[in-house]
């Protein structure tokens, strides 16, 4: 029985972990800054950093698509509750770099990823489909951060009462069990 | 009889016309003027929705052929409100003091068939430069571009300068539909 995730699995848990909180937290700040070169650079790296996300999330799907997790014994609640947790999540990773894309396109402002590789604008420059699609990136960052929380709060849960090892699963260099 | 009369009261009206057109009617709502820039890499398009333009244009009389025209900086679309306020600001055109760019034509010369070179200074910020454009005419609107550097002019001052974010160079182009009308003897 394994019982641990692949070096690969972990590797794109932490990174991604790391990435998504560099952009909420850029996207966050950003958005109420004045307009200035700055901002102007901080939108850029954060749409790179976003579709350097997208491109993980596409290939973390693939690779959780033909590796089992490690098994454990959890209540039935708690098998359920995890696995719709972990979907919404896979969804979200799509989801929001997608949003956020449709929204520079809508918005008129293409994506150029790094500042050298032109991707192509998915819908045209439409201004009311612009508002949409940034109430849309909004809310479902918001719903991410939610679950982001739910599962944090879930694996200290594990780790602290009921220490069951399940975060050692996950953690680098299996340490803390 | 009475045929061949209309025929040649036609040739002549027409042979009238051909040898004295000149346009000289710019239709603002047909025309256009746009412009287009790198930002952080990202070509980017705007636009400005008022200009007026004066022209004459006689084919055959390149010499005294002539073109002005007057862009209101304050009418600047370049896709977002932000963009617009700021670049309307001191940093940028200011355009409280400077509410005007202008060209006027010093030259035109033909570069074979319909395409010309037209010469003119461009003001803009109260900073006058020579500008250069190749035109192409369809008998019905002009077309041409050319490419200011921004700095140039004062355009971006301060932490804008910084050519990274926005590039110096500024492509500027122009499609000015016409209506011709005989010309003054």
């Amino acid at each position: 029985m394994t019982t641990r995730y692949t070096p690969t699995a972990i590797v794109l848990h932490w990174l991604m972990a790391l990435l998504l909180t560099g952009a909420f937290v850029l996207g966050l700040y950003m958005s109420d800054l004045k307009l200035s070169p700055v901002k102007l650079q901080l939108y850029s790296y954060h749409k790179w950093i976003g579709i350097t996300l997208l491109a993980l999330a596409i290939f973390r799907v693939l690779w959780r698509l033909t590796h089992r997790p490690p098994e454990i014994h959890l209540p039935r609640w708690q098998q359920r509750a995890s696995s719709a947790v972990h979907g919404l999540l896979y969804v979200l990773f799509t989801a929001i770099p997608l949003s956020g894309w449709l929204m520079s396109s809508a918005k008129g402002f293409q994506t150029v990823l790094f500042g050298v590789l032109p991707l192509p604008d998915l819908v045209g420059k439409d201004k009311a489909l612009g508002v949409l699609l940034t109430s849309v990136h909004e809310s479902l960052n918001y719903l991410l951060l939610a679950l982001v929380l739910l599962h944090v709060a879930a694996a200290l849960k594990h780790q602290l009462i009921d220490r069951d090892g399940i975060l050692s699963r996950m953690l680098p260099g299996g340490v803390a069990k | 009889m009475k045929l061949a009369k209309f025929a040649l009261l036609g040739l002549l009206l027409n042979a009238c016309a051909a040898q004295a057109v000149e346009y000289n009617q710019v239709i603002p709502a047909k025309s256009a003027l746009t412009f287009g820039y790198r930002q952080m890499g990202v070509a980017m398009e705007g636009k400005f929705s008022k200009f007026a333009a004066q022209l004459v244009f006689d084919p055959a009389k390149l010499a005294s052929a002539r073109a002005s025209i007057d862009v209101n900086l304050a009418s600047i679309d370049t896709g977002s409100t932000d963009a617009d306020e700021e670049v309307a600001g001191k940093k940028w055109f200011n355009a409280k003091a400077y509410p005007l760019a202008s060209f006027v034509s010093t030259g035109v010369k033909s570069i074979g068939g319909n395409r010309y070179q037209a010469t003119g200074k461009l003001t803009i910020k109260g900073k006058t430069l020579e500008v250069t454009a190749p035109v192409t005419f369809d008998g019905r609107a002009f077309d041409g571009s050319f490419t200011i550097k921004r700095l140039a002019y004062g355009i971006g001052t301060d932490e804008w300068a910084d050519l990274g974010t926005v590039a110096d160079e500024i492509q500027i182009k122009f499609h000015l539909v016409v209506l011709a009308s005989p010309a003054k003897k």
